[in-house]
């Protein structure tokens, strides 16, 4: 009945090679990388691009006011309000006191971190819709048939999307963010030498920048451990929708807590409805947001006043106190649950 | 299933010879249909076998109950591993193209590669570059670039790249013209298959596949009602064409089917009826797969 049949029954067995080594956990991570890129490596880069370039024109702007007012300009900082004659900075900070030197390097510590969280903000959206579309999107597509006749375990594959939310999306915003911070203040460093001033003592002398640094990138795993109980429900809606994973995931703590408020069902453990919104639902749904955290985290009294008074509350002893908080941990027991829930449907779900 | 079919089956397995694939009283039912209906089948290592029939047979399911990825019940080992609880280790030793353009579409040629060479520890990088190379694909372009011709070469080049002992195809030429089609089986048969390797292939282009199978299994709601090895195919079943006036002996000897054509002619498919008594009743001749295919799902959509 068939030529080839007795052809193929002798086929010499094809030379084939030694199984090799794999990187599996590497190379997943690889992958979301690979088809994120977009997100985790070009958004908080360019938001950080938009920000310097806004800087730029702002100052440009401001410039050209000062040339035309031309004396006894007035520069807002932070509350305190400077008189500039001729806008000289170099007289200004030999007449300055040390306090008020530590005013203005606390100050502009300040304005560092606010350069810095522009990536972050872009970071807590990316994060988001990288959650809701990570475990959708495939079998959306139909393409989790090709991965799924890989050699991959479910769990590795589900583990590699929370490592790739939880760190390698933050370690890339902040790294866009700490460069963006030192390009603020290189801007900054030049407009100060326009004006006459020297931009290492007036700047980098009462400036900490590598402070400010260390301080967003030891960030980064309270970042992941409180961002768990979001990355899990969304991952988790992410596994389950059949579609429109987003409507989903908004819709059922936002409709719970609607029904909780409603018939008031707080009051049966006597506690405010404020308490589900802020805990349950918030939670579930804002905690990829950079800094969500500080609400549970325990301050020392603040010392001095104005921007010193600011960054003194912005210490690792502050941010750390998160980690002791039962807010914390709870969060990333609900999380790691989510998580295996996502992991058992990724392995069963039918894709039709 | 116990501990001692388990050996047996991994020895089999090991060796190249023995069963495949064994399947006994699979169910799988769907919200109002059953897909697996008690399907009890065997499939031997170092055979191309065709899965048949017509749509909502139950021939994807069959398949993705031996992939592990759907919940059934009944008894099925794969390579001598239940596909429900040892899929992790089982798809080192399987693989499968599940349907055409599943590739992501965001994928670059060299990072598929990259990909599957990190983590299948059975695929030689260096075997797929060979056959990529016959072909237009450069390593910088994304699948969305691609036609879907395309697609399935550098699917099957990674596929074929991996020495899987069983490799299930799944409509896998389906959308493609008839270069493309013709240009897959001949690299599956002349690069990829040998007597250690198993290929299980559904499809509709039955007439394409036909000469490449050395087994073929026809599926109807749920149950394998024909299952046979294709050289002893064309002694089981005969076509003969009866003149009108034999019409009635030959209707007694039971055939599966008939139809008429002009000038008063019956064609008439036999199954097991010595081909001495047939020869008596007209011309004989050996029945194409299509029409046995045609003539054993009679009835389905009706």
């Amino acid at each position: 009945m068939n030529v080839l049949n007795s052809e193929m029954a002798v086929a010499p067995r094809a030379q084939v090679a030694a199984p090799h080594a794999t990187h599996t956990f590497k190379l997943l991570l690889k992958r979301e990388f690979w088809e994120h890129k977009g997100g985790f490596f070009w958004a908080p880069l360019v938001a950080g691009g938009i920000f310097l370039l806004l800087s730029l024109m702002g100052i440009g702007v401001g410039e050209m006011a000062a040339r035309k007012v031309a004396s006894d300009a007035e520069i807002n900082i932070d509350g305190g309000s400077f008189k500039i004659s001729g806008l000289n900075l170099g007289q200004l900070t030999e007449k300055m006191t040390g306090e008020e030197l530590r005013q203005v390097g606390s100050a502009i510590d300040l304005s560092l971190l606010m350069s810095a969280s522009w990536p972050l903000m872009v970071l807590a959206f990316v994060v988001f819709f990288y959650c809701l579309g990570s475990l959708y999107d495939d079998r959306k597509d139909r393409s989790v048939l090709f991965w799924k006749s890989l050699p991959l375990s479910d769990s590795a594959t589900v583990l590699s999307k929370v490592a790739s939310a939880a760190v390698l999306a933050p370690v890339l915003a902040i790294t866009a963010g700490v460069l963006t911070m030192f390009g603020f203040l290189l801007i900054s460093s030049g407009i100060v030498l326009l004006h006459g001033g020297n931009p290492l003592t007036l700047l980098w002398g009462p400036a900490s920048p590598l402070k400010v640094a260390g301080y967003l990138i030891a960030s980064i795993p309270v970042y992941a451990l409180w961002a768990m109980p979001t990355i899990g429900w969304l991952m988790l809606c992410s596994s389950w929708a059949k579609s429109k994973p987003f409507l989903w995931a908004i819709m059922i703590p936002v409709f719970a807590g609607i029904f909780v408020t409603w018939f008031d069902l707080m009051q049966l453990f006597n506690m405010e409805t404020v308490w589900f919104w802020k805990n349950i639902v918030a939670r579930g749904l804002l905690s990829v947001a950079p800094g969500s955290w500080f609400d549970v985290a325990t301050f020392a009294p603040l010392q001095g006043d104005g921007p010193a008074a600011v960054t003194s509350a912005l210490t690792l002893r502050t941010m750390y106190s998160v980690l002791l908080t039962p807010q914390l941990w709870i969060g990333v027991v609900a999380g790691a649950a989510m998580i295996a829930g996502s992991i058992r449907l990724r392995r069963w779900r039918d894709e039709g | 299933m116990n501990v001692a079919t388990h050996a047996v089956h991994e020895t089999a397995a090991a060796t190249g010879t023995g069963t495949v694939v064994n399947a006994r009283n699979l169910r799988k039912a769907y919200k109002n249909k059953l897909a697996l209906d008690n399907t009890t089948f065997d499939i031997p290592a170092g055979r191309i076998v065709g899965l048949i029939g017509p749509n909502g047979a139950g021939k994807t399911t069959a398949l993705k109950a031996m992939l592990g990825l759907i919940p059934f019940e009944g008894d099925l080992t794969v390579l001598g591993r239940d596909p429900r609880t040892e899929r992790d280790e089982l798809m080192r030793d399987v693989c499968f193209i599940a349907d055409v353009a599943v590739l992501p579409r965001w994928i670059r040629v060299r990072e598929a590669i990259e990909f599957v060479a990190g983590v299948h520890p059975r695929f030689d990088r260096a075997r797929c570059e060979r056959f990529l190379a016959n072909t237009q694909l450069k390593p910088q372009m994304r699948v969305r670039e691609l036609s879907k011709g395309m697609i399935v070469q550098l699917h099957l080049a990674l596929v074929m790249a991996i020495d899987a002992k069983l490799l299930v195809l799944d409509e896998p030429t389906l959308g493609l013209d008839i270069l493309y089609r013709k240009q897959f089986y001949q690299r599956l048969l002349e690069d990829y298959f040998d007597e250690e390797k198993t290929i299980v292939i559904t499809t509709h282009q039955v007439e394409e596949i036909e000469h490449i199978l050395t087994d073929v299994m026809f599926i109807r709601d749920g149950k394998i009602v024909l299952h046979n090895d294709m050289d002893t195919l064309g002694d089981r079943f005969t076509e003969v064409l009866v003149d009108n006036d034999k019409a009635d002996e030959a209707r007694a000897l039971k055939p599966l089917d008939e139809r008429s054509l002009p000038f008063g002619k019956t064609v008439m498919l036999f199954d097991g009826v010595p081909s001495d008594r047939l020869a008596a009743l007209g011309e004989t001749r050996t029945p194409g797969l299509a029409d046995l295919f045609v003539a054993t799902m009679k009835g389905t959509y009706a």
